[in-house]
């Protein structure tokens, strides 16, 4: 991998203290062809790449923001007063002193260890646990598996990726679909070749030396034929960061026979707007799962979806959504079935608690011709207070009279009767709701890797002891 | 010997939103006891089980509730829980997503206040497992989610024998069950018996007293305890029914 001049870390970041960072190139907030320019050379992209982005800002500039969703915090989103690149000197580095008591308390609770507390928190740029990877990178040099950031991937692999970039998510889909691609970076490529299979799940933080959460992240993953792959991002401990807007684009491309499996969670802090756009093409007996964890942000609007685009294709979608005092949870999913024989699945569940918000927005169409196609959507609400609201707006536009088709939604608070019986056992108050709340996810946390299942669990019970408290 | 006194129930009346339900029992099990509690339908037998363990839902309007000698007035549920109280309910709850073992493991800790170690735990679980014939399987499903009744509750004997509590409350714990559900069920709660720990059997039917053999009984009718004998006083029951003991209680009115 191509060394840099300085290195590429997290984003310059304000928690309300003291803040010296120098920057080495901070060209003023706001969004601009000179930006995008200053950019492109120091990164040094191949023209093509510049060109897409200039292409793509005057499609931003364009576009109309949605008018569906929470409108009203969209409003709020002002373009303008946002650092949209910014490279932070070397010396960049927060005081661990300088962080706040509470961020401290949350890691002490969740048992981060010690590295991961100073990389979360902004201390460091980047994940320091550097010799494990070198070893399985190694292994996956052998298998012949392309895992790199997407700023080298573009200098190095720029006919895979100039393949399929965009096409799985072309600019003018929607206006933070523009925005991602004009100002992008970071992000993981991935490329599995056929009859591959990558034993170790990859994770984001693998990618040394290269952006880690970033505000426009642009992941593209392919998997050749045959072949499977697992990616994890994000993470539950929660993320401090005051870019305020953060829009990823991820695309996947599942050819024939082959599998992804997505797994994120995020646990941004509660001043994001989190507004992601992901999207996969499954083809000829290819699938593709999206896991996907909400906990953290302002306002998350994201609807992975899946393109079955082959016979036999399957999709699936198991989303958890959790919303607490002043957050709003817009996720959701949709399935396009454009070949016979496809299935999808959708299982989505939601909490509220505190007057938080969550929405279930989800699509299944099934075009004319696909015919002999089976889609399950199920989602449940959990509200744990009288103030908490939940809302689903499921979508189906079924063109073909064979389709098997199955839907169910429901809502439920935690019962004074359940409480009760779990009480009755000596069980106390929170933990009993702890206990409820766990056992309303348990079919998304069985699908997590051991540690994440573990410390989302003990996040969730965190969570319970702040709702009684 | 001498009797030590576990639960004093002390003319203990009780509502629910506003209705009178329990119109001033009185009642004291001993350690080592086994009194039975019969009734016909609506006569505050599940009101009485629920005001013991401390349901919100009901309101005790007068009298009190002695546990150990400690008036469990101001216990939370979870708290008379860890002193030593019991319910097994009659329709126990489904959680969904939480496993039964998952489940049994938590109680245990909870009312035993400490952390048991998996192996001691696992080899407890399997040896009351056996007793009452409920198989490996039955542990990984979620609590009480899709159980058949007769699961149900020799689940809530399951949890009577692990947890060990001192006073168990059994609310009609027979009802709905066939005749080989009925003697297991009996075997656990047989199990169970010794001279510390004082049982409270809430019954409809007298069948289940041919198995576990009470010391006193009990009849409860319109929220007061009328009659009480020892285990031939069930045996009348089964034979002449109720009338005749509401008759004496003057309470044979075209209520029942």
């Amino acid at each position: 991998m191509a060394t840099k001049k300085a290195r590429l870390g997290k984003k310059d970041y304000k928690y309300g203290f003291h803040d010296d960072v120098k920057n080495v190139f901070k060209p003023g907030k706001g969004l601009t062809k000179k930006l995008l320019n200053e950019m492109s050379e120091m990164k040094q992209e191949p023209k093509w790449m510049l060109e897409n982005r200039l292409k793509a800002l005057d499609v931003f500039l364009q576009k109309p923001m949605p008018t569906w969703g929470n409108t009203q915090l969209l409003g709020q989103l002002d373009f303008e007063n946002i650092f949209y690149y910014v490279r932070p000197t070397e010396k960049t580095e927060k005081r661990w002193e300088d962080v706040p008591d509470k961020v401290k308390n949350t890691f002490d609770r969740l048992g981060i260890p010690e590295a991961e507390r100073r990389f979360l928190a902004g201390v460091t740029a980047q994940y320091e646990s550097e010799v494990v990877y070198h070893s399985i990178r190694k292994d996956l040099e052998k298998q012949g598996v392309i895992f790199l950031g997407m700023d080298d991937a573009v200098k190095q692999f720029p006919d895979l990726v100039k393949q399929y970039f965009g096409t799985i998510i072309p600019m003018e889909d929607n206006k933070f679909a523009s925005l991602n691609t004009a100002v992008w970076s970071g992000g993981s490529f991935i490329y599995v070749p056929k009859n591959t299979h990558v034993e170790i799940p990859l994770q984001a933080y693998f990618r040394i030396n290269s952006e880690n959460m970033g505000q426009f992240e642009r992941t593209l993953i392919i998997t050749d034929e045959g072949s499977d792959v697992h990616y994890i991002e994000g993470c539950t401990a929660p993320t401090y960061t005051s870019n305020s807007l953060h829009s990823a684009v991820v695309e996947l491309v599942a050819l024939p026979g082959s599998k992804i499996r997505y797994t994120t969670i995020q646990n941004w802090s509660n001043n994001v707007y989190n507004l992601v756009t992901k999207r996969a093409m499954a083809y000829q007996d290819a699938a593709v799962e999206w896991i996907d964890g909400n906990i953290g942000s302002k306002l998350t609007m994201k609807y992975p979806s899946v393109y079955l685009m082959g016979k036999g294709a399957r999709g699936e979608v198991l989303s958890i959504a959790y919303a607490g005092r002043g957050q709003h949870q817009d996720a959701g999913a949709k399935m396009i079935h454009a070949a016979p024989h496809t299935t999808s699945t959708i299982l989505s569940k939601s909490i509220s608690r505190d007057g938080g918000r969550t929405s279930y927005r989800g699509l299944v169409r099934v075009n004319k011709g696909a015919s002999g196609c089976k889609a399950n959507v199920r989602c449940d609400a959990l509200l744990l207070d009288e103030d908490s609201r939940s809302d689903t707006y499921p979508t189906m536009d079924i063109n073909e009279k064979d389709a098997t088709i199955g839907h169910e939604a429901t809502v439920s608070k935690v019962g004074e009767e359940q409480l009760f019986y779990l009480m009755s056992r000596g069980i106390k108050e929170n933990e009993a709701q702890s206990m409820i709340v766990n056992g309303f996810i348990e079919p998304f946390i069985k699908e997590l890797p051991m540690e994440y299942a573990v410390e989302l669990n003990r996040l969730m019970a965190l969570e319970m002891e702040g709702a009684i408290g | 010997m001498s009797k030590e006194v576990l639960l004093s129930i002390e003319n203990l009346h009780s509502s629910v939103e506003g209705k009178p339900i329990l119109k001033g029992i009185n009642l004291e099990v001993n350690r080592g006891e086994v009194h039975a509690i019969m009734g016909p339908n609506g006569s505050g037998k599940s009101t009485l089980s629920n005001v013991l363990m401390g349901h919100p839902k009901y309101e005790v309007t007068k009298g009190r509730i002695l546990l150990k000698g400690k008036d469990v007035k101001d216990l939370s549920v979870d708290e008379r829980a860890r002193e030593g109280l019991f319910l097994a309910f009659q329709y126990p709850l489904s959680i969904p997503g939480v496993p039964v073992s998952k489940f049994l493991r938590m109680s245990l800790q909870a009312t035993h206040g400490k952390d048991i170690p998996i192996m001691e735990f696992q080899k407890k679980l399997k040896e009351q497992s056996e007793l009452l014939e409920i198989k490996d399987s039955f542990l990984g499903r979620y609590l009480n989610e899709g159980f058949s009744g007769g699961e149900k509750k020799r689940n809530e004997i399951l949890q009577l024998v692990l947890l060990e509590p001192e006073m168990a409350v059994l609310d009609e714990t027979d009802s709905g069950l066939d005749i080989d559900a009925l003697k297991i069920v009996a075997k656990g709660i047989e199990a169970t018996r010794n001279e510390k720990r004082g049982i409270l059997l809430i019954t409809h039917y007298q069948r289940l007293l041919n198995y576990v053999q009470p010391d006193y009984v009990h009849v409860l009718a319109d929220g007061r305890i009328i009659k009480s004998g020892e285990k031939d006083l069930a045996i009348q029951l089964e034979a002449k029914g109720y009338d005749w003991v509401l008759k004496e209680a003057n309470l044979l009115t075209a209520k029942t």
